[in-house]
């Protein structure tokens, strides 16, 4: 039967890109042909629109041990062992069904890591919303978290933090972005290859049902016939079943009797047998009847699309299938043999023994359509980045600003989100959520992990480019806020049409800013995600790279969090007290703009602060360290004394020659700017902190002492705002909390 | 002093147990299948916290027919010291082993975090090196840990002091603040009244390292170390 021009429509095809199909198939494709095609050349799998952007990151360094290109990046930890994380966006799915969407989110970024031969350890997520006071938010945010809490306190991995934000921005797309950790033994990974001919390629898992099958207005009319109207949208995530796939697999890979491994995440079969088989340069040939499904009639077509979850493709050693076969029946899992490697690099898939489908592996994956689509500085940043404090009022009472800003959901506590978590699961968590980056213990080891998500959509919205530097700084800098050094990196590049221009050229500037600051903070990209259009009726979401940057501690007792630890230490500002208000927290909550440009970061200040920070906590210098973000210093200060166990502080900020004449407080009390961190001083370390921040260049001031039940600052030796510890908790504690117990009690 | 710690599918704090007994406190300690009938000459038998078959029906109720548990009622039925952790309260309390129920936590929510306990009983195996009143600081992790039982049996569990563990405060005093879930007489643990079996949701194995914020739980698996010494069981 010959495919006609409308089938080919919808399954996405452009004319030059159907040309392409044909020249590799030197026919006509079937229509499980056509699907398989479309699968594997959509944005989702193929890149083919950030692909030629993606080259520009930096991803080797001395410390990468895997790269992009597998199921999750590696870096060398030191003792035998490698790090393995990866960042990953259900930003879709989490639109329309937000439990399920987040909670597959999570188990398929789980399955990344297991793949890898690594036993996760830790996850976080980045998740945004539109603005909090929205009934339609808090549906959403209600559905996420209670979706990544099911399916990760299920199977037992702690979250152990993450970023939360709400803009309006993100109201018609919020985003879903979620991070996992495991770790191996160095020489244990395990590759996603198909190799040798005639090994068994093993299904494990659940079982394939018309979940998730993309492009579901397709118009065959055998389709239609079959099944059009039968595609539920939503996969549904099953964290037992994933529990056993995960002990299983790791089990079945400390025999040696498998080959290589992967996953079925998105495009499921299509996307682990072709890609396995590119791989490993060899073909691979199954047949989709042995398939356990769990619906009857699926086609051939339906089988290879399906989304299905807990889904694993496994190759084994010939000769060694029941050793495989013995381990997944401990864990009451089946594994079926629906096919075998073959010499001849051909993905052939048949059904009952005819063949529906053969397809050369490696032009499927290297020929997929590469796109330099065309970029353009959009028009909306000339005046967005215009920002003219004289047409702005300074707030009468600072002290009100301040309070605001801590209240704000950007600032204020993330509890009512992290206690849904089990964030202690695996004995490993060593800073609870809320009070720094990740951090948790390498068990057997002195050392331990650390991590942070950041991200700011505002600032790329104002400057992608700096917006990226700023998040990779950002998330090392949280890193090395914790006493670690940060040694790689991963992304998720959340943005809109790129079909569009402007979106485009936002794209490329993130990604130039991140490679720049990801090579000059040595924090090489090993992997990641492009999530495209997100956008609803032509309203994109801001430009959102998510960067996870993930350190090392050798020694765990090293450890800061972000509180004042006691009374009366000394505190220090490392970095410049000046802050900008381009894109600041302040001006959106005083003013409600977002406008000017973010303050810019300086790389080699920034690597040399990071540097500064990890002696300082090597070398017991200091008892805590805390990163100036969203709201500046005051708020900074007042998140050292928040949950310090009533510890308060007494701080002069000094004045700027840069100070504008009247917003100088402003600008010095909410001014944010990279590159400042306030440390609490050991006692009698003062001189050696100030003399390692001299040698590397870094300004270094005492601003004030830790202590009392206030929190009082000054700026220039003017006493400016003041408040107390209670009311400081109270606030900035409920902050967040606020507006979602009310919803539950009205409810209840 | 040997511990097993059973392992069901969907088990998830079985290496937290583990890691507790054997690492941190130098016990020797073996993981059992649940599909094993032999404790494998364990003097203390864990069932350790997860989420067993997915509990998909209902908390620990498939767990209980579990082929190992038929082997855990004999061991505490002939006075061998077992404790539950959470969902392994839960399948105690399924297989009959405890008295009482565990409803969703009264705000519908999980909930993960440090709270306060107060011991009440220090004659059981678990409890004996606490002093009386002692408040530990725990953590929980639960979304089903709302403590419920029928009039007569709470009265019962009171009668016969079988109420091991009370959710406090941090001064030890008791409040609605302070319960966490809505449990029924604040009831974080109960004892059978052979005293032998305890069954608990907060967390003693993950608070043994005060790296983890606190090292309260230790006393909870410290108390059955020492009372087996004293009685020369192992």
């Amino acid at each position: 039967m010959s495919i006609d021009q409308a089938t080919i429509d919808a399954h996405g095809f452009s004319p030059e890109e159907y040309q392409r199909l044909l020249e590799i198939l030197g026919r006509e494709p079937t229509i499980t042909e056509l699907g398989i095609f479309s699968v594997m050349w959509s944005e989702h799998c193929s890149y083919k629109s950030s692909r030629l952007h993606l080259r520009r990151f930096p991803t080797d360094g001395p410390r990468v041990v895997q790269g992009p290109g597998e199921n999750a990046g590696a870096v060398d930890i030191g003792d035998g062992i490698t790090a393995v994380f990866k960042i990953e966006s259900h930003n879709h799915p989490s639109f329309i069904e937000p439990y399920q969407g987040a909670a597959t989110g999570v188990g398929g970024i789980i399955r990344d890591i297991f793949t890898m031969g690594a036993r996760p350890i830790a996850l976080l997520n980045s998740l945004r919303f539109g603005e909090i006071d929205n009934p339609a938010t808090r549906r959403l945010v209600d559905g996420v978290v209670a979706g990544i809490a099911g399916y990760g306190n299920s199977i037992g991995i702690p979250t152990v933090g993450g970023e939360i934000a709400f803009e309006p921005a993100y109201a018609g797309n919020p985003l879903v972005n979620v991070f996992c950790l495991g770790v191996a033994k160095a020489d244990a990974l395990a590759m996603g290859v198909a190799s040798g001919a005639g090994n068994p390629v093993y299904y494990v898992g659940a079982k394939t049902g018309r979940d998730g099958i993309h492009g579901a207005t397709m118009a065959s009319a055998e389709f239609d016939e079959h099944s059009a109207d039968k595609r539920p949208a939503v996969q549904v995530g099953d964290p037992f079943m994933e529990k056993l796939l995960l002990e299983a697999c790791l089990e079945v890979m400390r025999t040696d009797a498998l080959v290589g491994i992967q996953d079925m995440g998105a495009a499921g079969l299509t996307c682990s047998t072709s890609e396995m088989g590119a791989r490993g340069d060899a073909g691979i040939e199954i047949d989709v009847a042995l398939v356990p499904q769990r619906e009857t009639g699926m086609t051939p077509y339906e089988i290879m699309l399906s989304e299905s979850q807990e889904r694993m493709l496994l190759v084994a050693q010939r000769g060694r299938e029941a050793e495989v076969e013995q381990v997944f029946e401990k864990w009451d899992l089946h594994a079926v043999r629906i096919g075998e490697v073959t010499g001849d690099g051909l993905l052939r898939i048949r059904d009952q023994g005819q063949v529906v489908a053969e397809i050369p592996n490696r032009p499927l994956a290297d020929r997929a359509p590469l796109y330099d689509r065309p970029t353009t500085r959009p028009a909306y940043l000339d005046d967005a980045n215009h920002l003219d404090l004289a047409t702005l009022s300074p707030p009468a009472d600072p002290r009100r600003i301040w309070l605001d800003l801590l209240g704000t959901p950007a600032v204020a506590s993330k509890r009512w989100v992290y206690r849904q978590y089990d964030h202690m699961v695996r004995t490993n968590t060593v800073v609870l959520p809320g009070m720094g980056a990740g951090v948790v213990r390498v068990k057997g080891t002195e050392r331990a992990l650390v991590f942070s998500l950041d991200g700011n959509g505002r600032h790329c919205f104002l400057d992608p480019a700096e917006g990226g530097r700023l998040a990779v700084a950002e998330a090392a800098r949280n890193v090395a806020c914790a006493g670690a050094v940060p040694i790689g990196a991963t992304n998720c590049l959340n943005f809109g049409n790129p079909e569009r221009s402007e979106i485009m050229w936002q794209f490329s500037q993130a990604v130039d800013g991140i490679a720049e600051a990801c090579r000059a903070l040595d924090v090489p990209i090993t992997g990641g995600n492009v999530s495209l259009y997100n956008e609803t009726d032509g309203q994109a979401i801001y430009p959102t790279p998510v960067l996870g940057v993930v350190g090392v501690l050798d020694d765990v007792t090293h450890v800061l969090t972000r509180v004042f630890p006691e009374p009366d230490l000394e505190i220090v500002l490392l970095g410049e007290p000046a802050g900008g208000l381009g894109g600041s927290e302040y001006l959106k909550q005083a003013h409600s703009l977002v406008r000017g440009t973010p303050a810019p970061v300086d790389l080699d200040r920034e690597r040399a602060l990071q540097a500064l920070l990890v002696d300082a906590a090597r070398g017991r210098w200091i008892r805590s360290a805390h990163d100036g973000s969203d709201g500046g210093l005051a708020v900074t200060l007042a998140e050292c004394c928040v949950e310090s166990g009533a510890v308060g502080a007494q701080v002069d900020l000094p004045g700027s020659v840069e100070m504008d004449e009247r917003f100088g407080v402003v600008q010095a009390l909410f001014g944010e700017a990279p590159s400042r961190v306030v440390v609490s001083v050991a006692t009698g370390q003062r001189e050696r902190l100030l003399s390692g921040a001299r040698e590397r260049s870094i300004p270094a001031v005492v601003i004030g002492r830790t202590g009392g039940d206030r929190i009082r600052l000054a700026v220039a030796g003017e006493q400016v705002a003041d408040i107390g510890l209670d009311e400081a908790e109270q606030v900035w504690g409920q902050g967040l909390t606020r507006h979602f117990e009310a919803v539950a009690s009205k409810e209840a | 002093m040997k511990f097993a710690v059973i392992e069901f599918p969907g088990s998830n704090c079985d290496h937290d147990a583990y890691h507790a007994t054997k690492h941190v406190l130098g016990q020797q300690a073996e993981f059992v299948w649940h599909k094993e009938t032999d404790l494998r000459g364990a003097d203390v038998v864990v069932l350790p916290g997860g989420f067993s078959y997915g509990d998909y029906l209902r908390t620990g109720a498939i767990a209980r027919f579990s082929p190992v548990m038929g082997r855990v009622c004999e061991f505490a039925h002939a006075g061998g010291p077992v404790i539950g952790i959470c969902n392994g309260f839960q399948v105690l309390l399924e297989v009959g082993l405890l008295k009482g129920a565990l409803l969703r936590n009264n705000r519908l929510k999980f909930l993960c975090e440090h709270i306060h306990v107060r011991v009440e009983q220090t004659d059981t195996p678990f409890t004996s090196g606490a002093v009386a009143g002692q408040v530990l600081t725990l953590p929980i992790a639960h979304g089903e840990g709302n403590f419920y039982a029928s009039p007569e049996t709470l009265a019962a569990l009171e009668a016969n002091r079988q109420v091991v563990f009370r959710y406090c405060a941090e001064d030890g005093a008791q409040s609605d603040a302070a319960n966490p879930n809505g449990s029924a007489h604040a009831i974080a643990g109960v004892c059978n009244v052979g005293r032998n079996v305890v069954g608990l949701m907060p967390h003693p194995e993950r608070a043994c390292e005060s790296m983890l914020g606190s090292a309260d739980g230790r006393v909870v698996l410290e108390s059955v170390i020492s009372t087996l010494a004293a009685t020369g069981a192992a």
